[in-house]
């Protein structure tokens, strides 16, 4: 199924949740914030928000700046 | 102690570092250490896909020693700042960000309408906004009045190095404001801070004139220096400007008269 993540298309195998998402892509979910279809995720959503078809994803992190 | 308060939180020091445009990592702790900061912004971007070898910017930032102030750099409307400050706050788990809403792309210089209503929209949600303004006691106001935890004029534009232009704004603003007074962007050197301080600013944020100083480790001691100089010499109270001399040695008893 395809998703938008990051503003670019995206293939994945089925649904999953943004969890398991995090984990595929080795990223660590302690160091991210995730938007899923305009809507901000607290952390402990992670586990319980379902990735379906056409969704998109923002995965987010801190960057140097001033 | 002459402590720094924001929104009820104390700070030691009233220099405020940015993260962006270190040589390496390790010279960014360094001058990090050296600036004696205890607040540093960060940037919000989204995490590269393809490409997970590179580092995190948080392994190389203590966040039991440094309060993070994420910003909301390069967003143009009121909309893209408040969707980046809410990703700010879930990524660092604080609601305090610097505001940053753009109005042209070769000055950096704010969009003061958008400015106005990402304020009042993250006030609302709770946020504790620190807006970076253009220097006009005007707007200062109006974000004060919108709710703004402080305010945080501009010397010059970011990156510029060309310290503070406009002194007598800065000088009203102080006058104006009832919340901090923060100068943010256009420092070069260090007598740029040390004046933003003698004009009663209560802080001064800077990244590039740290960052891109040949040595980035020195300079950032020098606007520690020149921050505490500066709030030390406004709290002393300066002698006021005279055109003519005034001897500081006796007058009378010179030998031969």
């Amino acid at each position: 199924m395809k998703i938008v993540l990051n503003g670019d298309p995206f293939e994945l195998a089925g649904p999953r949740t943004i969890s398991v998402l995090l984990s595929e892509l080795d990223i660590d979910a302690r160091r991210v914030a995730v938007e899923h279809n305009l809507t901000v995720l607290k952390r402990a959503a992670f586990e319980t928000t379902e990735i379906r078809e056409g969704d998109q994803v923002e995965i987010v992190n801190f960057v140097g700046g001033g | 102690m002459d402590n720094f308060n924001i929104a009820g939180k104390t700070f030691s020091s009233r220099l405020i570092v940015g993260t962006g445009k270190y040589s390496s990592p390790s010279v960014m702790v360094k001058a990090h250490e050296a600036s004696g900061a205890d607040m540093i912004t960060v940037a919000v971007r989204r995490v590269n896909i393809s490409d997970r070898t590179k580092e995190s910017l948080l392994d190389y930032i203590d966040t039991s020693k440094y309060f993070l102030l994420p910003n909301t750099a390069g967003c143009y409307t009121a909309d893209e700042a408040i969707r980046t400050a809410r990703l700010g706050r879930e990524a660092g788990l604080s609601n305090w960000v610097k505001l940053e809403v753009i109005g042209d792309e070769r000055t950096l210089f704010p969009d003061n309408e958008e400015l106005l209503v990402a304020t009042r929209t993250l006030v609302k949600e709770g946020f504790v906004v620190l807006p970076y303004t253009n220097d006009d006691p005007v707007i200062c106001r109006k974000l004060e009045e919108a709710g703004a935890a402080a305010v945080m004029p501009l010397g010059a534009p970011i990156g510029s190095g060309l310290g503070i232009q406009n002194v007598n704004n800065i000088r009203i603003i102080r006058e104006f404001a009832r919340v901090p007074l923060i100068v943010d962007a256009g420092v070069g050197t260090a007598s740029d801070a040390a004046l933003a301080m003698e004009l009663g600013a209560d802080g001064v944020l800077m990244n590039t004139a740290i960052a891109g100083a040949q040595d980035a480790v020195a300079m950032a001691e020098a606007m520690k220096l020149a921050v505490r100089a500066g709030r030390l010499a406004y709290l002393a109270g300066r002698i006021p400007r005279k055109a003519y001399a005034t001897a500081s040695s006796p007058v009378e008893g010179l030998v031969g008269r």
